[in-house]
């Protein structure tokens, strides 16, 4: 059995990772709320963004003059992941989900045939990805707090890759990352991001009057609008993204202080029957030697 | 009154009846009322101009970056900075 000074030692040591379990929790939860809200704001701009550039897509011929983010290369042979995760871990399996999505989906691709390079946000999803595709990444980006992310941001990406796809350096873009459903349940999802997926887009035309006099004309505003589209569609995921991580980190640093609690629980009582035991052969040695005399 | 929305990626700015609001539109300025037709515009950067009643002076919001939407409901000016 371990000896009392040994178990006292390691209660400590128990205890204090307590503390800063909770602690990150109690951190956790706080941003989480605000994160939340932020992911909320955000909601009517990409909603009526969508409505609009489904309209006007659902108008203009997809033909080969129309813009490149609309009707794609006409190929479907290199496949982009774009993987949103978190800069830092200690969120249970927020991260290990999305880099899991995005690892099976682009073993069906290669299944097939294709060729998958990979565009990660965040340290850790490039840390899961980079063990097994080491040459497949076109570039990677780092961007520290997820919360500190703004629109501009998330427009300087949006740009880079629209940059890449007209170099031609992919056909299709798929963007990685973890919805946000409720504090206990994130969702790692996929969602197309270049070329914008009609089926989405025909879902939302509904409700817009034919009638709409455009200025300038069609053709350009939607020139304008996809960029822009895509920037919101990064920016939404990144939002939604960090709210999912702290909504994920606070229900592990939750379990984390639970189980530190049991796990004191079970060493004290350890420590109390050697403890006890301790006296006893002191007593038991005492009592024979006091009959030897 | 015109109901009129002004959204940036961040957050919906405002959301309120007003009497008149002139647009900085690529191809020029517009000014929006009540019943105005269906219509679709992008817009240069520029200020905003909110009027709450008629002949009040004009409130000004500098704009940056994206489009204006006139519908049945209203106006809704989508921009990437505002304020």
């Amino acid at each position: 059995m371990a000896s009392l000074k040994a178990l006292k030692i390691r209660i400590g040591s128990v205890k204090s990772t307590q503390k800063i379990t909770k602690a990150m929790k109690m951190v956790a939860a706080a941003k989480l709320r605000r994160a939340q809200e932020a992911a909320e704001a955000g909601r009517p701009y990409a909603e009526r963004l969508e409505k609009v550039v489904a309209s006007i897509a659902s108008k203009v011929a997809v033909g080969p003059s129309s813009p490149k983010l609309l009707a794609g290369t006409g190929k479907d042979q290199v496949h982009l992941f774009v993987v949103a995760t978190s800069d830092k871990g200690l969120a249970g399996a927020f991260n290990t989900n999305i880099a899991r999505l995005a690892r099976r989906r682009a073993g069906e691709l290669i299944a097939e045939g294709k060729t998958v390079k990979f565009y990660t946000i965040g340290k850790k999803g490039r840390a899961v990805l980079n063990r097994l595709y080491p040459n497949d990444f076109i570039h990677s980006i780092e961007p520290g707090a997820l919360d500190k992310l703004g629109f501009t941001d998330a427009r300087g990406y949006a740009d880079d890759l629209i940059a890449r796809f007209e170099a031609g350096e992919f056909d299709v873009a798929h963007l990685f990352y973890s919805r946000f459903k409720s504090v206990l349940t994130q969702e790692p999802t996929e969602q197309q991001i270049i070329p914008v997926s009609i089926p989405a887009i025909a879902a939302n035309a509904t409700g817009v009057s034919a009638s709409v006099e455009y200025e300038p004309d069609e053709e350009e505003i939607l020139a304008d609008l996809l960029p822009r589209n895509v920037g919101i569609q990064l920016f939404r995921a990144i939002r939604e993204n960090s709210a999912s991580e702290q909504g994920s980190k606070m229900t592990a640093m939750d379990n984390a202080t639970r189980n530190a609690g049991d796990l004191i629980k079970r060493l004290s009582i350890q420590y109390n029957r050697a403890r006890q035991a301790a006296i006893t052969t002191e007593l038991v040695e005492i009592i024979s030697g006091a009959e030897a005399l | 009154m015109l109901h009129f929305e002004l959204v940036t990626p961040e957050k919906l700015l405002r959301s309120e009846e007003v009497y008149q609001v002139v647009v900085p539109g690529t191809e020029g300025d517009f000014g929006v009322l009540e019943g105005h037709a269906p219509f679709m515009s992008t817009i240069r950067d520029g200020n905003l101009a909110i009027y709450r009643a008629d002949k009040s002076e004009p409130e000004l919001v500098p704009i940056k970056g994206g489009f204006a939407e006139v519908s049945a409901t209203g106006l809704t000016v989508l921009a990437e900075q505002a304020g």
